[in-house]
């Protein structure tokens, strides 16, 4: 203990919000490497929607903290113009519902051009994307897309849950040669959190182990993998032992580490925030089955994610759409005491 | 640099547009608009005779545009281009050989044989790519032109498409934000009457594509589109501005495909005697005309540079013929760089 500088024991116990770690890794980035600019609806000196960008403009100037018209599909394809061209943009969409109105040059032409191109091209591009519910903005603002990416061959999809991750990630992604989207939930912006000082990684397609259990694996990312760690204390204090597994990543997907943790505990839930059906929970399940870990299941697999229907405006009805931690709670009780 | 031999200043009745072509900038732009016509024929023949699948669209009555457009453009100068872009293609330099190799998915085409006709791409060359996507190149085209400002380069982006793209929702954003940061962008429209069977007329209030330039406060030149001297004389002069810090320019080329849209059409929209009215416009022979009138070139060397344009195609559909196919355990190759 006593050879921690003064400095280093600041730093260990430094905490940052998850914007707040965004903004710094966004400002670690363009102090580092003059192609970095960000740009995007009001992310100047309005300091974007959700004040991400907040005073970044007075730092680096109108050249690299774009304000742009509301044109998502071309910025998007900007951003791509950009990328191929010699340039790292960060393209902020200010909801990530409003990336339906970009998915042509996000799904069309930025995940294929290298392809298409024979290997010739390189889309280094970072889409931000604030998501999720849970702010009452009903049913074209709180949407969780990002499992339509995760389907597009040439696209990475990453949800850090965590200022630590976030920052770790985002800089992983800025210095990725290719198109990364981040998802960034709404609700984890003011959340706070170590992160350590000056540049780090944390890498893309590498799922954390949050906690260590043997009665049942839970996987979540972003605001799950919060609430899940959440609901897997107080089911260590009921006497479940619950293992956590944060996937951060959803293409590249770290199918080993969740398989391991299947043989390990023979029970799987997995927690998402999209819509239930045809998403996350079904990919990872599919994989399960088809691998030789569906051996060592004893009993079904639990997919926990959000309710068929438009995100509703009403705070109890919104609440009901997505998984809650007491929901996490009684499915995850089911699960390990057999019930399912 | 004009050559000893240049006539082009001998002969004073030329209008300007001609005169500022020196013969030997006039021989590559024959030889370009010849290889263009002779490609896309030789493609056709392919198609005709089964040796490629896919689809492909020919720009045959529109090589003036291409050639055009790109005259006063540098090797490290850009174009985007569309669905109907062996021309664009050829006009930036590059190899047959290697287009048609693409076009027969081959491992030495331009992408590996992984794009096709509509994907042609030419990195190196300047060209970032045909696209199968209406429209999808204008928004890309911005981002280039934010790029150069930002790297402080000399270069220019020049960014074809259709009449049926201006009416894409990426059309008007494009040209929003490229007027709004002045970006270094000709927006080359090649109106040839029809997207796909719908008639201009139907789908655009305007009558003509250029007068959209008024809502971004930008300059709207409509150009002859098979008067190559005339394109080249807009497309200089808009370079010229954008080069120099004054912004994009769009430039609307009235045009006409000779040919159907795609391998499908047969033509229900439109008469035959339309289409041989705009036969009777070849722009190819329309130069030529202008040149042999002036006495510029005589109609042998015109004669020799259009066989070695023929000659030049033949060796390039032997190179793609005799090339390999890719192998299928590089399948998922190149969707990511690490
Ligand atoms: C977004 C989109 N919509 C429709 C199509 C199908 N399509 C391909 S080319 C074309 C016509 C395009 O017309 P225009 O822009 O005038 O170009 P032209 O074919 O006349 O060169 C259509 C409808 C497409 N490829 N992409
Ligand atoms: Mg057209």
């Amino acid at each position: 203990m006593s050879t921690l500088t003064e400095a280093a024991v600041e730093s260990a116990v430094r905490e940052l919000t998850y914007a707040e770690a965004i903004r710094e890794a966004l400002a670690i980035a363009m102090e580092a490497d003059e192609r970095v600019f960000l740009f995007g609806e009001d992310v100047g000196v309005y300091g974007g929607a959700f004040g991400v960008s907040g005073d970044l403009v007075h730092r680096f100037g109108t050249e690299r903290v774009i304000d742009t018209p509301i044109s998502e599909l071309g910025i998007a394809g900007a951003a791509v113009g950009a990328a191929i061209t010699g340039m790292k943009p960060v393209l902020e969409i200010q909801f990530s519902d409003f990336v339906t109105l970009a998915m042509e040059q996000i799904v069309n032409q930025a995940a294929k051009i290298r392809f298409m191109f024979g290997g010739k091209a390189k889309v280094p591009m970072v889409v931000r994307l604030p998501g999720g519910s849970g702010t009452g903005a009903a049913a074209q603002h709180s949407q969780s897309l990002e499992a339509w990416f995760a389907h597009v061959p040439g696209l990475k999809v990453i949800q850090p849950s965590s200022p630590h991750d976030a920052k770790g990630m985002l800089l992983s992604a800025i210095d990725d040669p290719n198109p990364v989207l981040i998802f960034e939930h709404k609700l984890l912006y003011k959340t706070k959190g170590h992160v350590p000082e000056g540049d780090y990684r944390v890498p893309i397609g590498k799922a954390a182990v949050r906690r260590e259990g043997r009665d049942l694996t839970i996987v979540g990312s972003s605001i799950m993998a919060v609430r899940t760690a959440a609901a897997a204390q107080k089911l260590a204090e009921e006497g479940i032992d619950a293992e956590v597994i944060d996937l951060r990543s959803l293409r590249p997907i770290d199918f080993d580490t969740i398989a391991a943790s299947v043989r390990k505990t023979h029970r799987l839930m997995v927690v998402y925030e999209g819509v239930k059906t045809m998403g996350i929970g079904a990919e990872i399940s599919a994989m399960i089955a088809e691998s030789d870990a569906f051996d060592f299941l004893d009993a079904p697999i639990v997919r926990l994610g959000g309710a068929e229907v438009p995100l509703p405006y009403n705070p109890v009805l919104e609440k009901a759409a997505v998984p809650q931690e007491e929901d996490i709670l009684a499915a995850a009780r089911r699960l390990a005491r057999g019930d399912a | 640099m004009k050559a000893d031999t240049d006539t082009s200043a001998r002969r004073p009745n030329q209008r300007p547009e001609l005169a500022a072509i020196d013969d030997e900038t006039m021989r590559g732009v024959l030889r370009k608009m010849h290889l263009i016509r002779k490609f896309e024929e030789a493609a056709e023949a392919s198609y005709m005779r089964g040796l490629i699948h896919g689809t492909m669209h020919l720009s045959i009555g529109q090589e003036a545009s291409a050639v055009g457009a790109t005259l006063a453009l540098m090797d490290e100068d850009y174009i985007l281009s569309t669905h109907r872009g062996h021309g664009h293609c050829i006009a930036k330099g590059a190899e047959p050989a290697r287009m048609f190799a693409e076009f027969f998915g081959k491992e030495n085409g331009y992408c590996r044989g992984r794009g096709g006709s509509m994907h042609i791409a030419d990195v190196d060359g300047g060209n970032l790519g045909a696209n199968g996507i209406v429209g999808g190149g204008l928004p890309i085209a911005v981002g280039v032109g934010m790029s150069i400002k930002a790297q402080k380069l000399d270069r220019v982006a020049v960014v074809f498409f259709g009449d049926g793209a201006s009416n894409e929702g990426a059309f008007h954003e494009a040209l929003n934000m490229a007027s709004i940061w002045k970006l270094p962008i000709l927006f080359v429209c090649e109106n040839n009457k029809y997207g796909m069977s719908m008639d201009i007329g139907r789908a655009m209030a305007v009558p003509n594509v250029a007068d959209r330039a008024v809502a971004y406060a930008m300059p709207g030149v409509v150009v002859d589109g098979n008067d190559l001297p005339a394109v080249a004389a807009v497309a200089r002069e808009a370079a010229e501005r954008a080069r120099a810090g004054g912004g994009p320019t769009l430039i609307e080329c009235k045009t006409y495909r000779l040919r159907g849209h795609s391998k499908s059409d047969r033509n229900l929209y439109r008469t035959k005697e339309e289409i041989e009215e705009w036969r009777s416009r070849c722009p190819i022979r329309r130069l030529e005309a202008e040149l042999t009138a002036h006495e510029r070139f005589t109609p042998e060397a015109l004669m020799t540079i259009e066989e070695a344009a023929q000659a030049e195609i033949d060796a390039a559909l032997d190179f793609a013929k005799a090339s390999p196919d890719p192998d299928p355990k590089d399948l998922t190759r190149d969707v990511y760089a690490d």
